[in-house]
């Protein structure tokens, strides 16, 4: 066991890359098909691995590996999870498989590319999540951009060229801002180790003059803030999440969005916590326009995607206020939310792809009362959409109300308006459910009246993510116990402890207190 | 010997139920469907019995946790249910008129579309609502509070091909969660300052805090958000307009959700929460002057509306209205009772007009029905018509009847508080008890003007529920056994279901739930005679006047209308409220959204400054051009050069600048 635990990440990392060769080297598209299949399975059944034995009460990183790399450089191959990654890598390797799911259908043309790319893919993905040396996550984080800029370009939609070159020439941009903090503090703490640099700055042994510690801050922060992304530079986003194929919109909004917002946690406000705290109110301010920017411009959208990807700017937004709460109810909830987010827009999207393969559109004009033709997609509709909306329990409510209250206990302002969310996302998501399966069968659109229902993969997929919404929703306490400690340990001052007797009301009520 | 009364079945019941109809109905016929919503609905009422008749003897708080619903730094959130006087009143009243209604819906929705899905979803609210009743933290009350607000949002929208219907559902989700808004903002507050959300918890540390008298504290501004959580709920000014139009759903959803029991939960959000209350009397006063301002308001509007659903929904909002004055006046008790006496008569109220509207074939206005019924309906369905007039009876306040013990009750206490708002409820009472016999004339009875009834105006919103085309040939009918049995019930209750108040039996059974640390509020015990006086003049002139008006003397409504054409045109059209919200709020915040922020901010100045340095970029080398030509194998070489050559500068020029 002790041999898995060490070397678990590692195959974690490897077995889509061999995944990936062995797309390569099959001889048709079913092989391929199912190659991919497999490969994206075998990922997911290891990762579970990772949640089994975890350890909730130990502090610091688990089932970590430190191999040296380039040694001239001082470069490691060191990887580790702990409470902020470890549902991120089993939110990759979920979202992978309904990815690569997905993309049974979706894609005809070019198979073995594709998958190819998407394993590709979610090897660099997982990378980011675990690497703990700063080249290695750079590495991977670069690794990611490639496959996705390809994928939006040749299977995308109509503007696919435009949405990949904007899609790559922006996050580039942030990510060239991001190697020069990586190198510069490199060069002033003469390692790439996260958590040496951490010790270091931690304990005085390398001390950054207060200027410096803020241009590295922001070096990360942008590169972070434009692959959430976070309000204003989102406008990328839109675009890619419009033309990139289904399979691809998966894991750029369930799961790349998630890289930044990581990143956020792992980096800013880790490696920098004067910084953090000095900058915490802009972050934040940022997060909370997204908040409201993302839910006005959703509630106006005519196009299902767009929709979403604003209302993804939105609900993103939040987990940055409350990550940059620097409070430990603030972190957990925007971990929490950063999972249910990947479900539940996962989920949506592949309701609007369920659309787009039977119609060829995805403006809403085209839609209406389509509840009629198609009462089980209706169903899944509402429920994906309520899990969204913040229902409580279903999984959005949960980190929404971890964030608030964060947000709330460091400036009251910051919780109230975060808190404007839940009027907003009720407005722009039961708008878009009236319009698409609800009123009047759209006369207008001929191909709607015989509209089929979701076929059985189809549905399969999207019931496996509702119940997921219901289980992160109900069995929260599951999912965050093992982030607190690691939550804990990103704030600068530990959070005060409650100041009630603990007893529990059933204690105090035996005791006949009350 | 402890206790176990296992409080959580009742919701488990309700959600098996939900469950079962909802993943299997689609392959079940009418009946199976039928009998699994009906019968889960029954094994929670009989569940509830059970676990009442076993509380009863003890009647000592009662708690039950199991297991975490939240468990983050600093809060843990129990799956915990409790059971006190307060709770055992609405468990009893929820399940048994849920019960009710779920068998007149068998025979009521018999020949719907969507049967399953509609007892589906009746049984999930009764899960959401026995949440609400029964937990013993706010957290997980607000699962209840948001879930039945859920499930009125796909119960209004039932019949969703109905345009008008879909957007009555989501007019009344969005106004529902503005009032969640200031309830979760007090829960941050409840969180910050008691750093708990549980009941006992928070209710033994306020009881340590003095009463706010000489200045709004952080009790006061709790108070106030959780308020407007109740507002929003509840259906009170300023975020009453959804409950008008929830008279889409089915008419038996009406019955249930929006009269008896979800929009109650606002009142019994605030008693609830007695202990803050009455150390914040300033918030206090402002529930005992939204509840008085939003009963006048709403019966003054009920006073001309034509759709018998429409009168009966005012009317709801206006009685609820009542219960937040009892609560006002921290007369908690008299608010339940009326609480409890009101989910009688109105429900029955609603079930009656549902068994009119299926004697009329789905006519909602009711001057057509009175036109499809020579003679006057009463004739064509005579049970309905008796349980009607026991509900008209009760609501206005008639000696004897069930609604004259609660609303007599909570008119006492508002008067031995403030007479002011004494003298509006009165004056309520008045408008009430005219516009519900005026309603009762209307359909019940015969034109006494003959058949040719003119009917002005026929710009009435409601539709006919879809398969219920209104058929004018054929003669009404009464409903049958499954609807009329509920029916009896209910008028049973609600003409004697006042009479467990006697004496204030009633009120000192409930005092348990709200000792509050502090002496209780009211004055004598008993009922003023002013105010007993007046209650019975007022009933009795509302009546009389309804008589005179609709049967003595027909043509006075159209003379008065005709000589005050401003006012009738101001309360004929709701006093153009929902214009008014319209023009003001939404109309402006989507023009803005669509012009100012979507075409300006974002596509010209977000996105143009970044298309515009992307455009001096490619100017300059015009290669992003060439490259976009969409083929897969020169992006990929483009690309794959580009992150190449960030690897090597990374690793050659790098380090050695380093």
């Amino acid at each position: 066991m002790d041999l898995l635990n060490h070397s678990i990440l590692s195959a974690l990392l490897i077995a889509p890359l061999i995944g990936a060769l062995l797309v390569l080297l099959a001889p048709g598209e079913r092989a391929v098909r199912w190659l991919a299949l497999l490969s994206s399975l075998a990922t997911l059944l290891l990762s579970l691995h990772l949640p089994f034995h975890f350890q909730n009460a130990a502090r610091g990183m688990q089932f970590a590996q430190d191999v040296p790399w380039i040694s001239a450089l001082n470069i490691h191959y060191a990887v580790g999870v702990d409470g902020i990654s470890l549902w991120l890598v089993v939110l990759t390797t979920v979202l992978s498989l309904v990815s690569v799911l997905t993309a049974w259908n979706s894609i005809r043309h070019n198979v073995k590319s594709f998958y190819f790319l998407l394993l590709l893919l979610q090897a660099g993905i997982i990378g980011v999540f675990i690497s703990l040396d700063l080249f290695l996550f750079y590495v991977c984080w670069e690794i990611t951009l490639v496959p996705m800029a390809l994928m939006i370009g040749a299977w995308g939609g109509a503007q696919r060229s435009f949405a990949a070159v904007k899609f790559f020439v922006y996050t580039m941009a942030g990510s060239l801002l991001m190697l020069g903090s990586i190198l510069w503090l490199r060069n002033l703490t003469g390692t790439f180790n996260v958590t040496a640099i951490r010790t270091e700055l931690a304990s005085g042994s390398v001390v950054l003059a207060p200027h410096t510690e803020v241009w590295l801050f922001l070096g990360f922060l942008v590169a972070f803030c434009i692959k959430t992304p976070i309000f204003p530079l989102h406008t990328w986003q839109p675009l890619a999440y419009t033309e990139a194929p289904l399979p691809a919109v998966i894991m750029l909004a369930g799961l790349m969005s998630k890289m930044g917002a990581y990143g956020l946690i792992r980096f800013d406000v880790t490696l920098f916590p004067n910084a953090s705290h000095r900058l915490a109110t802009l972050v934040v301010v940022l997060g909370l326009i997204g908040v409201v920017y993302g839910g006005l411009l959703a509630f106006v959208q005519t196009n299902l995607k767009r929709i979403i990807a604003y209302s993804s700017l939105s609900h993103m937004g939040l987990v940055v206020v409350g990550a940059f709460s620097l409070t430990t109810i603030g972190t957990q909830g925007a971990v929490f939310q950063m999972i249910s987010h990947g479900v539940t827009t996962a989920g949506l999207f592949l309701l609007v792809g369920v659309l787009y393969a039977r119609r060829g559109s995805l403006e809403l004009r085209d839609f209406g009362g389509i509840a009629s033709q198609m009462p089980v997609f209706a169903g899944l509709f509402v429920w994906l959409a309520m899990a969204a909306v913040g229902l409580p329990l279903l999984s959005g409510f949960i980190g929404e109300f971890l964030i608030f209250l964060g947000a709330f206990t460091a400036q009251h302002w910051f919780g109230i308006i975060a808190a404007l969310g839940v009027i907003l996302s009720a407005m722009y998501l039961l708008r878009m459910t009236r319009l698409t399966i609800w009123g009047e069968p759209n006369a207008t659109a001929a191909g709607n009246a015989a509209i089929s229902d979701v076929g059985t993969l189809e549905g399969w997929v999207l019931a496996g993510l509702a119940i997921l919404t219901l289980w992160l929703g109900v069995g929260s306490p599951l999912f965050l116990k093992p982030t607190l400690l690691s939550a804990q340990a990103l704030q600068p001052i530990s959070a005060p402890a409650p100041a009630t007797n603990t007893a529990s009301p059933l204690a105090q009520l035996k005791r006949g207190v009350l | 010997m402890t206790l176990d009364l296992h409080l959580w079945y009742v919701p488990l019941l309700c959600f098996a139920g939900f469950a079962l109809n909802i993943i299997f109905g689609r392959f079940w016929s009418h009946a199976v469907a039928g009998v699994v919503g009906v019968g889960f609905s029954a094994l929670a009422f009989a569940d509830a019995v059970w676990v009442a008749l076993r509380w009863l003897g003890t009647q000592t708080p009662y708690l039950e946790q199991h297991g975490n619903w939240i468990s983050a730094a600093g809060l843990t959130v129990p799956f915990g249910f409790q059971l006190d006087q307060l709770s055992l009143v609405m468990l009893l009243v929820v399940t048994g008129v849920g019960f009710l209604i779920h068998i007149y819906s068998a025979g009521y929705m018999a020949h719907e579309g969507g049967f399953y899905r509609y007892f589906a979803l009746l049984n999930l609210f009764l899960f959401f609502m026995m949440v609400l009743v029964l937990s013993s933290n706010y957290a997980l009350m607000f699962i209840g509070w948001e879930g039945v607000g859920f499930v009125s949002y796909m119960l209004i929208g039932f019949f969703f091909r109905r345009d008008s219907a879909a957007k009555a559902g989501l007019k009344a989700f969005v106004v529902n969660r503005i009032g969640d808004f200031g309830f979760l903002i007090a829960l941050f507050l409840l969180f910050q300052r008691f750093h708990s959300f549980d009941f006992t918890s928070i209710f033994a540390q306020a009881r340590t805090l003095p009463v706010e008298t000489s200045g709004a504290g952080i009790l006061t501004a709790i108070c106030l958000l959780l308020f407007v959580g109740a507002t929003g709920k509840s259906a009170q000014i300023p975020l009453y307009v959804w409950l008008p139009d929830a008279m889409e759903g089915p008419t038996p959803v009406s019955a249930l959700i929006h009269a008896a029991t979800m929009v109650t939960a606002g009142v019994y959000m605030v008693a609830r929460s007695a202990t803050l209350y009455v150390r914040a009397p300033q918030a206090s006063a402002v529930v005992l002057g939204i509840g008085g301002a939003t009963a006048l308001f709403a019966a003054i509007i009920g006073l001309l509306q034509r759709d018998i659903k429409r009168v009966l929904a005012y009317s709801t909002v206006s009685q609820l209205g009542y219960m937040f004055m009892a609560c006002g006046v921290l007369s908690y008790g008299a608010g339940i009772f009326h609480l409890m006496t009101h989910a009688f008569f109105k429900g029955l109220l609603f079930l009656s007009a549902g068994s009119v509207i299926h004697a009329a074939h789905g006519e909602q206005d009711m001057f057509e029905i009175r036109k499809l019924s020579p003679g006057g309906l009463r004739k064509y369905a005579p049970v309905t018509f008796w349980c009607f007039a026991a509900a008209t009876c009760a609501i206005s306040g008639i000696p004897g009847f069930s609604g004259f013990f609660s609303k007599d009750q909570i008119l006492s206490a508002v008067f031995n508080v403030n007479k002011f708002w004494w003298a509006i409820g009165t004056l309520t009472a008045l408008l009430t008890s005219f516009y519900m016999f005026r309603a009762l004339f209307i359909t019940f009875f015969a034109n006494p003007e003959g058949t040719a009834e003119p009917s002005p105006s026929h710009a009435h919103p409601s539709g006919q529920e879809p398969s219920e085309v209104a058929d004018h040939n054929t003669l009404p009918h009464e409903s049958p056994a499954v609807m009329t049995v509920p029916l009896i019930i209910l008028a049973l209750l609600s003409t004697f279901g006042g009479l467990v108040g006697l004496g204030d039996r009633f009120t000192k059974f409930l005092s348990p739930a709200f000792q509050t640390g502090l002496p209780p509020a009211t004055g004598p015990a008993g009922s003023d005679t002013t105010v007993f006086a007046a209650s019975i003049t007022v009933a009795l002139l509302g009546l009389l006047l309804a008589w005179w008006f609709y049967l003595k003397n027909p043509a006075a409504p159209r003379r008065l209308a005709a000589s005050f054409p401003a006012l009738r045109a101001l309360v004929f059209n709701k006093f153009w409220i929902d214009e008014l919200y319209g023009a003001v709020i939404i109309t402006p915040l989507t023009v803005v959204s669509r012009v100012l922020l979507d075409r300006g901010v974002e596509q010209t100045i977000v996105d143009g400054g970044v298309q515009g340095t992307a455009w001096l970029a490619s100017a300059t080398g015009n290669t992003t051009r060439r490259q976009a030509s969409g083929n897969l194998r020169s992006y990929a070489a483009w690309l794959g050069t580009a992150a190449v050559a960030v690897l090597f500068y990374v690793l050659v020029v790098g380090f050695r600048r380093f």
